[in-house]
Formats: structure tokens, sequence, C-alpha cells
């Protein structure tokens, strides 16, 4: 077969060592990241100098607060009960969501009727939320898990629906020709084929339900990131204000980081990105 | 079904598509067909006359609207599990999964058909170096040329051993000399199982190397004309022999 031509995208091996620099660049190897964070915390600490600290606390006035609520166990429980939170209304809405979306990705009347009512609910706001759960529940914890299933659970149901449809009829017929089982359609073609999709919700989620999150804890948590924010407004604690922001923030990139890694996993059949249009 | 009858036979078959507003297009028209046992056809016809839809009937993907369809004396579309491991496809694109690698894509027909997980591996090994694919086994398909991708899905149908081999366009978006060397070794391959075999094409070149007989449809799908292919003709009997078939399908009209 000598007149083929061979192929040209990258070998496994080339995919991986560029996964592999891709990676460690997203983790700081690089120059430009730092420049930018550098010009960011210069311009902080100047202006803590011109400014009373209470609206600008000096970069090192941050860092023990920051320092402080990491080597704190009882401190950190609070950032670890706000990602709780986090995981058990991502869970709840992903299994609800992939139930839902899986429905309307098989059943016509199902999206007909579902599709719209979903596009309608991701218009209402985070806070109409937290006033809706406020008066219909009264305990803290059913209030934010409500919060966090109704701003993901919609998302997680309309990506999967999206990752469903995608799967092409060329696939079914290809499989449908050889006469499988159901299971084995589900199994061989549907469950691999929304595996993206699903990465996808979960990447997108985690982002809102970090936001949603801190807002529902408003609602009477007495533990919890956003509780420790309430304290540090209350008291004029800029430092805890922007320490205890920090700390989540790091939870979250460590977790992207977490599910990233999962996506290079499961998705390395996908061929190696290519540059955009920044050059 | 008896031994001696017909592998294929359609009788009377159309097909009409409704769309949403109701508009009803007639995509194949009282279509007949037989083909016996270990027959080569090459059906050929101008593109958009209804040979996909006849694919996808015969594979019974589709149902008929009207007319029967038997392959091996059973309906496909009403006894569509009847058919496990007798229908081995090849489709114009190579429809390979993209999250499986050539040796997993060439094993999917034996994973179905429940086969254990070693004999899986042999025999979707040993079809891949038959069809010169050793040290690619592992490649995922965004690694492989077109052509390459195509020699999986063969792979992927010929692991099947099934009764009726169907093809549809399976080289037509290949570039002609890796075409021509893929259809040789399919014809090869196919000749060695001495399975029948239907080869769906518009490309008259294409027709007349593979099948030694020619079956021309005409728009909407159905038979104009149904003929051997001469066989140790010269150049130039050959040449008119194309440019009849040429005339046939533009005349749209049944030869009788
Ligand atoms: N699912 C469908 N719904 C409506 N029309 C269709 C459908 N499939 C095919 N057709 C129409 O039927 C005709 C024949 O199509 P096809 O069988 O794909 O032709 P060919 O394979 O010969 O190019 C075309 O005009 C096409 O638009
Ligand atoms: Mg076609």
């Amino acid at each position: 077969m000598a007149s083929e031509a061979p192929p040209t995208a990258l070998s496994p091996a080339q995919a991986q060592e560029a996964w592999h620099s891709r990676l460690l660049g997203l983790m700081a190897a690089r120059k430009e990241p730092i420049i930018s964070f550098a010009v960011i915390l210069v311009s902080w600490q100047i202006a803590s100098f011109f400014l009373p600290p209470y609206l600008i606390p000096s970069v090192d006035v941050i860092v023990a607060a920051f320092i402080e609520i990491v080597v704190n166990i009882g401190l950190l429980g609070d950032v670890l009960i706000t990602m709780g939170r986090i995981f058990l209304g991502l869970v709840l809405a992903f299994i609800i969501g992939t139930i839902l979306g899986v429905f309307m990705g098989f059943t016509q009347t199902v999206e007909k009727h579902t599709l719209p009512v979903l596009h309608f609910i991701m218009g209402i706001p985070a806070l109409s939320w937290v006033v809706f759960a406020i008066i219909w529940f009264s305990h803290v914890e059913t209030r934010i898990a409500f919060i966090l299933l109704a701003g993901c659970l919609p998302n997680y149901a309309l990506i999967i629906h999206d990752g469903i449809k995608s799967i092409s009829k060329e696939y079914l017929d290809m499989l449908r020709a050889m006469r499988p089982t159901r299971k084995q359609l589900f199994s061989k073609l549907v469950l691999p084929g929304m595996i993206p999709a699903v990465l996808t919700a979960w990447k997108v989620n985690l982002g809102l339900a970090a936001r949603v999150v801190i807002v529902a804890e408003l609602v009477g948590a007495t533990r919890g990131v956003g509780n420790k924010l309430l304290l540090a407004q209350e008291l004029f604690e800029m430092p805890k204000a922007i320490a205890w922001t920090l700390v989540l923030v790091a939870f979250l990139l460590i977790t992207q980081l977490v599910i990233l890694m999962l996506e290079h996993k499961l998705l390395r059949w996908r061929p190696a990105k290519q540059g955009g249009m920044a050059t | 079904m008896s031994a001696a009858g017909p592998v294929v036979r359609m009788r009377d078959v159309s097909k009409v598509f409704t769309s949403v507003d109701g508009d009803r297009f007639t995509a194949v028209e009282s279509l007949d067909l037989e083909v016996g046992s270990g027959d080569i056809v090459a059906i050929v016809g101008k593109t958009g006359c209804g040979k996909s839809t006849t694919f996808n009937l015969l594979l019974g993907l589709e149902e008929a609207t009207t007319g029967s369809i038997e392959l091996l004396g059973h309906d496909p579309y009403r006894e569509f599990d009847w058919f496990r491991s007798k229908l081995g496809v090849i489709f114009q694109t190579d429809r390979l999964l993209p999250w499986r690698t050539a040796l997993e894509n060439a094993r999917v027909g034996l994973e179905i058909l429940d086969f254990s997980e070693k004999e899986q591996n042999d025999i979707a090994l040993q079809w891949l170096h038959k069809l010169e694919l050793q040290g690619f086994e592992d490649a995922y398909p965004h690694e492989l040329s077109g052509g390459m991708r195509q020699r999986v899905g063969m792979a992927r149908a010929f692991c099947l051993s099934p009764e009726i081999f169907f093809a549809d366009e399976a080289f037509g978006h290949l570039d002609q000399s890796t075409a021509r060397r893929l259809r040789e070794v399919f014809l090869e391959l196919v000749t060695e199982s001495r399975k029948t075999c239907l080869l769906i094409t518009h490309n008259i070149h294409e027709a007349l190397e593979i099948g030694s007989r020619l079956v021309i449809l005409g728009r909407p799908g159905r038979v104009l004309a149904d003929m051997e292919t001469p066989t140790n003709a010269t150049r130039a009997e050959m040449a008119e022999f194309e440019d009849r078939v040429l005339d046939i399908i533009e005349n749209n009209e049944v030869v009788g």
C-alpha cells in the first residue's frame, strides 16, 4: 500500500507530550501568568500605601489571613463544608439532569415538552432562587441544595441532551446492521458518545455552583465560606474577605484540574487541538 | 428457505418518504431484483436515484412502503434480529467509532455476538493483518489515513464471516489509486469467501471492474437494465459497453 498517504496526525506519544507541556503551562511553569499576577500584586500593594487598610489591605496581611485559614483545621472545615455542599448539589443535579437529558434525547414528546421549560428556568437569576428557597424551606441545607439544584440541573439536562443528539445516525445504522441488543447499543454507542458532554457539563457547572453556593450560604448557614464572608463584611475585615475568597478559588482550580486530567484520560482518542487565532 | 433459492429477492418494492408537511417523495418505485448465491453484483445509478435508500431497505434499517424483501428467505425489517452476524456492511464513510482503536473497531461486531475476548482479538487481528494494518492496531481513527480507515471498516465486516456483503459507495471518497487498490483487495477477499456481494456505486468504471453482473438503476429507484458485464472484452468493446450503460442511465427508461 505504498500509494497511500501516511497518517499526518500526532502519534499518541506526541499527543501525550503536548498535553503534558500544556498541563505544566497551566500550572504556572510559564512566565506570562506570573507576570500578569505580579503586576496585579504590585499595583495592589502600591494602592495599599495610599488607601486605608480596611479598603485595600497590604499583600502580606492578606497572605497571613490566607495561611491562617489553610493551617487551621476548624477554618479549613468551613471550606470543606462549602465544597461538600457544591459536590452534593452537583451530584444530585447530575443524576436527575442525566436522566432527564437521556429521556429528552430519546423521546421526542419529552423533548418537546421539557426543552422550553428548561430554557425558561435557565433565565431565572440565582438570587430569585435564594428568595424562593427562604420562603419555601426552613431548613438551611435544604435551601442550599434547592438553590444549587435549580441553578445547575437545567444545565446538566441541556448539555447531556445535546450530547446524545449529537451522536450521529451513521454510527447508529452501522451498529444496527449488526443487530445489537438495546443494552449493547447503549454501552457501545450512547454511553461513550455522551462522555464528552458529561465532562463539559461538570466543568461548566462547577464554576456556576461555586458562584451560586456563596449566595446560597447567606440564607442562614452558620458555617461555610459564604457565612465567613458575611462575618467579614459585618466586621469590615477586608483581609479575611479576600483570603476566604482566594481559598475557595484555589479549591475550585484544583477541582478543575482534576476534571481536566480525567478528561485527558477519557478523551485521549480525540485529535490534539489545533492552535487558535492568537499567535 | 431453499438452498437453491436466491439470496436476495426484492419484489415490487417501493419507498415513499413523507415529510413533516405531508409532502410525499418516492425514492424507490416497484423495484425487482434477484441475486443468486455467490454472485457479485454491481448496482449503478445516478446520484440521488435511490441507491442508498435501497441499501437501507436491504439492511432492514428502513421499512419498505410496499412490496416484499427477502434476504436468505427472511424479511430484514420484520425479522430484524434473525440477521445477527449475517450482514457484512461497508459504508461510504468509514463510520469507525472515534473513541475506539483500530482493533477495537474491527472487533465490535464480535463483541455484539458475545465472542470471548480472546476470540474477538484473535479474529480481529487476523483480519487487520490480512488488510495490511499491522502496527496500527492501537491507533485511533484520527491517526489513520482515509484508506487505512476504510480498511479497518472492511476488517470489521469480514470479522463477522457474514452471509452477504453490502457496500455503498465504499470507495467513493478515496483518491483514485487508493480506491483501485482497495477495490482489488475487497474483491479478492469477497471472492475467496464465496459469499454473495452487492456493491452500490455511481461510478461506472468501478461497477464494471467489480461485478460479473451489472444492474442499472433509474430515478426513482427501479431497475432500468440488468446485464452481464462483458469478460475478455477489448478496449474498444469495453468503451462501447460503457457508452451503452451511460445512455441507459441518461434516458432513464427501462430497457426491454
Ligand atoms: N429520510 C429521507 N427523507 C426524505 N427523503 C429522502 C430520505 N432519504 C433519501 N431521500 C431522498 O431520496 C432520494 C434518493 O436518495 P438516496 O437513496 O440517498 O440516493 P443515492 O444514494 O442514489 O444518491 C433523494 O432525492 C433523497 O433526497
Ligand atoms: Mg448514496
